[in-house]
């Protein structure tokens, strides 16, 4: 051999100290503070509308992780997000169950909804998957809209009892209701980060990277994709059984196209393939929406501005902004 | 000459092997009837002039492309109806023309990757990243037999070109592949780099079978044990450098290129 110390491309790149720091630090602390936060939170702000926000945090958040971090553009999330909450509301109505149960119902229908939906359109990549995506969802919504005794078709489930968490406490009390909507989006949160940092969630992202590379050392993707697919899938139905449980609804706007949109927005206006992005982005959609009600349709049109004005001025989204500024993954 | 007949060599020497292959593309062919045969533990070379079919013919050897007719067979067995990964799974391990590394990962974390494949599939999406510091002694090996110290932490983007191409070396190898395909390894590389290269080429050759597609020929005539020419999709010439680079065909082939070392 020759001498091995010899550079290869003397021109550029040393490591830089700020990479050997390890990003997972800075963002335990980041949960940290933000579960702090979020405890303090319905003192300063009305739960109800908090809990939207962590509603469609983690439903964005679920979004993202499919989009930021296996490169799948889906079209469809609404697909889960919806029916999640149609289970949700119909077993917690009709059903003799407890609200947590039919949190848990609706959700793993989505992680099954998940898994079929991923096998037909795994296979196809950029925007033939998100067209196969969008119009798996559209069965869906006619679904919804052909099965009134299951939806009750145009009126939705309303009404939908909160009931007792594990049959003791009464979360007609919005506290009671926040602490448990408060825990069920730090344990998604905190999933989501495990498994981006998993040793699945790096081939996840090395699959992102570069498919064929990946195939060549041996990987089967789709099947990592399949399952990345479906945790993204199951986490939307938790987001979406939460939100029925907290406004007592279930109505056709659940699986509408356009709430496969919204995650679509938050999470490039908070900044995608990052862990908080997609959270921000919702709180500041969240937010606008509430503020600006004012505004009538032209709601959509400032929305719709200010989402031009993100991608053209802050690609990365904010979150992606500030962590290239300070030269960290969050 | 014509191409040498091989068909006096032992079965079991050879490890790779495609028959009669043909690649069809609408009107016309990248590979027209290539037959090539690759002995164990040699380092096969693969060249001709430019759209000669050696990428396809690369293509086809590792399935990311299903041949239009023709048999590959890898250590005896019919592979031609496999998948590409199932493929690497058996030890034919492919690099790419443009350097192909996961570039938002890190140097570490593409080796990782890398080195999970071999110990196994990688679904514990429960498990934390430090299940993989277990392979982070191979991995510095690995970084070290290809001189990548130092740049562990470094995002594999952030790489110079030359040692991006030490990186994919580096996780080809990680894998254990028992034939190598290397697309080019030494392109767009700086001179002291391509002697490194290939010292490190003729190292991890002493255990695997190499075939590699090479434009630079003194590095083809240092290194390789046999060499094929392609031209137009065929079989121009096949034998070892002093026979090949004589052959006057190859030579028209190469017009003014010139095959002299």
């Amino acid at each position: 051999m020759t001498d091995t110390s010899a550079p290869i491309g003397l021109t550029a790149a040393r490591a830089t100290p700020a990479a050997e720091r390890d990003p997972k630090q800075l963002q335990r602390w980041i949960f940290v503070g933000l579960f702090l936060f979020l405890c303090a939170a319905p003192w300063f702000a009305y739960p109800i509308f908090v809990m939207k926000i962590l509603c469609f945090a983690l439903f964005a958040s679920a979004f993202n992780l499919l989009f930021g971090y296996v490169g799948l553009l889906s079209f469809g999330h609404a697909a889960y997000f919806g029916m999640a909450s149609y289970v949700a509301a119909y077993t917690a109505k009709f059903w003799p169950v407890t609200p947590e149960i039919a949190i848990l119902l609706g959700t793993a229908t989505a992680t099954l909804m998940g898994l079929v939906f991923g096998a037909i359109a795994i296979r196809r990549q950029g925007i033939y998957f998100a067209m196969i995506t969008l119009a798996l969802a559209q069965l869906v919504y006619f679904f919804a809209i052909q099965t009134p005794k299951f939806t009750h078709g145009e009126d939705g489930l309303q009404g939908v009892p909160r009931g007792y968490l594990f049959g003791i406490f009464d979360l007609a009390n919005d506290m009671t209701l926040y602490a448990m909507v408060l825990a069920i989006f730090m344990g998604g949160m905190l999933l989501i980060h495990r498994v981006i940092h998993s040793p699945f969630g790096q081939i996840l992202q090395a699959i992102r990277d570069n498919e064929p590379r990946a195939i060549s050392l041996g990987y089967r993707t789709q099947r990592y994709k399949l399952l990345g697919l479906v945790l993204s899938a199951g986490i939307a139905g938790l987001a979406g059984a939460t939100k029925a449980i907290v406004f007592q609804v279930a109505t056709l706007v659940d699986v509408h196209w356009s709430m496969s949109g919204e995650p679509i927005l938050m999470t490039l206006v908070g900044g995608m393939g990052t862990i908080f992005g997609p959270m921000v982005g919702a709180a500041v959609i969240g937010v606008m929406q509430n503020y600006m009600q004012g505004l009538g349709s032209w709601l959509t049109v400032t929305q719709g501005l200010i989402f031009i004005f993100c991608v053209l001025a802050f690609r990365a989204g904010i979150v992606g902004t500030i962590g290239r500024l300070i030269r960290r993954d969050i | 000459m014509s191409p040498e007949p091989v068909s006096d060599v032992p079965a079991d020497d050879i490890v790779l092997s495609g028959t009669d292959l043909v690649k069809g593309f609408k009107g016309f062919y990248a590979v027209d009837g290539v037959s090539l045969q690759v002995r164990r533990g040699s380092i096969h070379a693969l060249i001709g002039p430019n759209g000669a079919g050696k990428t396809t013919l690369f293509n086809l050897l590792t399935k990311f492309l299903t041949p239009t007719s023709g048999q590959i067979r890898f250590d005896g067995r019919d592979i031609t109806g496999l998948k590409p990964a199932e493929v690497a799974r058996l030890g034919v391990v492919r690099s790419f023309q443009i350097s192909a590394v996961f570039d938002r990962l890190t140097v570490l974390q593409n080796l990782r990757v890398a080195l999970q494949r071999k110990a196994g599939d990688g679904f514990r999406f429960w498990e934390t990243e430090n299940r993989m510091r277990r392979f982070d002694d191979e991995a510095e090996a690995l970084m070290e037999e290809v001189g990548l110290e130092g740049f562990a932490h470094t995002p594999a983007a952030a790489l110079p070109y030359g040692r991006k191409r030490a990186l994919e070396l580096a996780s080809t190898l990680a894998v254990d592949p028992k034939v190598l395909l290397l697309d080019e390894p030494m392109a767009g590389m700086a001179h002291e780099d391509i002697d490194r290269i290939a010292d490190l080429i003729r190292h991890v050759a002493q255990s695997r079978t190499v075939l590699m597609v090479e434009h630079n020929l003194s590095v083809v005539a240092s290194l390789s044990d046999r060499i094929t020419v392609l031209a137009r999709g065929k079989v121009l010439a096949e034998g070892d450098y002093a026979s090949v680079s004589q052959d006057p065909q190859v030579v028209g082939a190469y017009m003014g290129e010139g095959l002299h070392a």
